[in-house]
């Protein structure tokens, strides 16, 4: 079936040859950041974590939000994700390589990668969360192949196909469970130390998964003139602005909490983040662009008269996603860690090095999921002819 | 030509026989050509017998005085590069409310709201950094001591996320060029790597106290085993009013400090 993604027009090579030379830039950045150590990057004592471990959250987000076509197609039986839940399927599959590959990518000594596994230590999250997003990798992989497979020798799938489908299901709310106690189960790390951070990563993350779902099928039906259906976008563009919704309930409950309590450790890293601190207001500007355009994109996805309109639909899609990618992942990463144990802040600014790094990790992914939606294009025009 | 083939059988065979010697002696322990010194004070290890502290009398703490970080740093090769962002430290001065920022901050002293206070590894009892290490890279001790495997850690940083004292450092480049005056009895690190106080186990082992407490002017530095009534450190803390950083959060740190 595989050969299926080496025949392409002229754009598709392009595109492909395009994604490789900015893995080639990403390659050569890691390569100065192997040899040279972390220094490379805008990380230091105090912001320890930085552009990486926000991406490696921002992406097990999206790999998760799979779960919102796959669950109503399997469960509840919504024939108009047919087409859609095995995109759905392969966006889980590079986001979660992705993730993987932004953990490695911030590790000090990489070739000890495998020492998780000799030791196991069930009491440390980051255990965890490997073995969690490796199964979930694999799950979503074998399951979508094997269902794209049958689907072109017009067979039934294997049997043992569903059962790993619904199994999928939990482990999607898991994965991104286990994410969140990542970060919720540390003491004074006030910003993270909440138990509604899991609630919020999964409510975002459906937003913006689902968002980037709408993104990838109207791309696709550009390119390809493969359309998943107006039905399918249509219901998950619902789907989205309510997830978004949640998200800035959450969001707003934990301004209640902070501000109206009045706890000092519990208000300064927001204080940080939205107000600034002490004169020190670097991401004020990026939390409030964050915010607004948040909640105006999702005020466009639940008027029917602008979500039916392409273009709105494709802006509001586009405003979310990244309205929550700086949300989750910059504000959230490095809003925890100002101020610092010490009470000092500290800024950080992710260097050119780190910037290519991230830009690699993201072709690879980008490029996985090219070969696997070339190879799913090909196989549905042809039973449609 | 017989006998040079002779001759070279019984050398081999000599060889062998000491080579013998050599390992056996390894299976009992009393006849081991080389002994490993068991841990301080002749103690053996059980788990949780002994639970080393530190008390920190500031009020006798001089004020430009950084002794004993100074010695600290020299005796564990610890890495000055000059620069905030790749900094590592075992053991630092910052301001009051810096160390103590949930404490009572109102209308304290000039004195005690000027004074810089002594930072260190706690050596918590209940640990969040080796909870959140997934490699066990950083782990307790049977003494108490949380300690750094620095030939395991992977370099992940959730210790330093997880440390509510801004404890640990991060080897974000070669620590070896910014050693300015290298010690032979403490190896160097690697890049990559995390590290942090370690209560001077590398000379309880060999029946000597921490560099700091040996190294202050003052005497204000008290180690010892919070374990056991009868030590020093028990009794200065029975009398005296104490406090620990962030004692809200319940990681149980084993540095009390006077102020």
């Amino acid at each position: 079936m595989i050969e299926k993604a080496l025949k392409g027009n002229r754009s598709y090579w392009i595109w492909i040859a395009f994604l490789i030379a900015v893995i080639g830039i990403g390659l050569s950045a890691y390569n100065q950041q192997r040899w040279f150590g972390l220094t490379v990057t805008g990380m230091g004592r105090d912001i320890s974590w930085g552009l990486y471990i926000a991406q490696f959250t921002f992406l097990v987000g999206v790999a998760a939000s799979a779960v919102m076509v796959v669950l109503p197609y399997y469960l509840h039986h919504q024939k108009e994700f047919a087409k859609t839940v095995i995109i759905g399927e392969f966006m889980a599959v590079s986001a979660t390589l992705m993730s993987m590959l932004f953990i490695l990518a911030d590790m000090g000594r990489p070739d000890r990668l495998l020492n998780i596994m000799l030791y196991p230590s069930p009491h440390s999250m980051v255990f965890w969360d490997l073995m969690v997003l490796s199964g979930y990798l694999v799950m979503n992989l074998v399951s979508s192949w094997a269902m794209l497979g049958a689907e072109r020798k017009g067979a039934q799938p294997p049997a043992w196909v569903k059962p790993l489908v619904y199994l999928s299901i939990p482990w999607a709310f898991s994965v991104h469970t286990v994410t969140a106690f990542l970060y919720a189960g540390m003491p004074g790390r006030h910003l993270w130390l909440t138990a509604v951070l899991a609630p919020r990563f999964l409510a975002s993350a459906f937003a913006a998964g689902t968002a980037l779902l709408i993104l990838v099928s109207l791309i696709l039906k550009r390119t390809t003139g493969f359309d998943t259906g107006k039905e399918a976008r249509a219901k998950l563009t619902v789907l989205a602005a309510y997830a978004g919704l949640a998200n800035i309930f959450f969001l707003g409950t934990e301004f209640f909490t902070a501000f109206y309590s009045n706890v000092p450790a519990y208000k300064e890293s927001l204080q940080y983040l939205f107000f600034g601190l002490d004169g020190n207001c670097q991401f004020v500007p990026l939390m409030w662009f964050s915010l607004i355009s948040g909640v105006a994109s999702i005020g466009v996805l639940l008027v029917p008269k602008l979500r039916n309109s392409t273009k709105w639909l494709v802006g509001a899609c586009s405003a979310l996603v990244l309205s929550i990618w700086i949300d989750k992942g910059v504000g959230l990463i490095l809003g925890g860690f100002v101020p610092s144990p010490l009470q000092e802040i500290v800024e950080y600014t992710p260097t050119t090095t780190e910037i290519c790094v991230t830009l690699g990790i993201w072709s690879i992914g980008i490029l996985l999921l090219t070969l696997l939606l070339k190879v799913f294009v090909a196989v549905k025009m042809a039973n449609e002819q | 030509m017989m006998n040079e083939q002779r001759r070279e059988f019984i050398k081999k065979t000599a060889l062998g026989v000491f080579a013998g010697f050599g390992v056996a002696s390894g299976l009992v322990p009393a006849f081991s050509l080389e002994k490993t010194v068991l841990p301080a004070w002749d103690e053996k290890p059980v788990p949780g017998k002994i639970r080393w502290g530190m008390l920190i009398d500031m009020r006798k703490c001089k004020e430009d005085c950084q002794q004993c970080a100074a010695v600290c740093h020299h005796v564990h090769n610890v890495p000055d590069f000059r620069n905030k962002k790749d900094e590592v430290k075992w053991m630092w001065k910052n301001p009051y409310q810096n160390v103590f920022p949930t404490a009572s901050q109102q209308f304290v002293s000039k004195e005690i709201k000027d004074r810089s206070c002594l930072a260190l590894c706690n050596h918590c009892a209940e640990s969040p950094c080796t909870k959140a290490c997934p490699t066990e890279a950083t782990f307790k001790r049977w003494d108490g001591i949380v300690a750094m495997d620095y030939h395991r850690c992977i370099g992940c940083r959730f210790c330093m996320a997880a440390c509510p004292y801004g404890s640990r450092s991060f080897n974000w480049q070669d620590p070896r060029m910014a050693i300015h005056d290298p010690v032979t009895t403490y190896p160097t690190r690697e890049q990559g790597v995390v590290e942090k106080c370690n209560f001077c186990s590398d000379r309880l082992v060999k029946g000597q106290r921490p560099a700091c407490t040996e190294a202050c002017p003052e005497q204000a530095l008290t180690f010892g085993d919070l374990n056991d009534p009868a030590s020093d450190i028990r009794q200065l803390l029975e009398t005296n009013a104490t406090m620990q950083r962030k004692p809200e959060l319940g990681t149980k740190p084993s540095v009390f400090y006077i102020i």
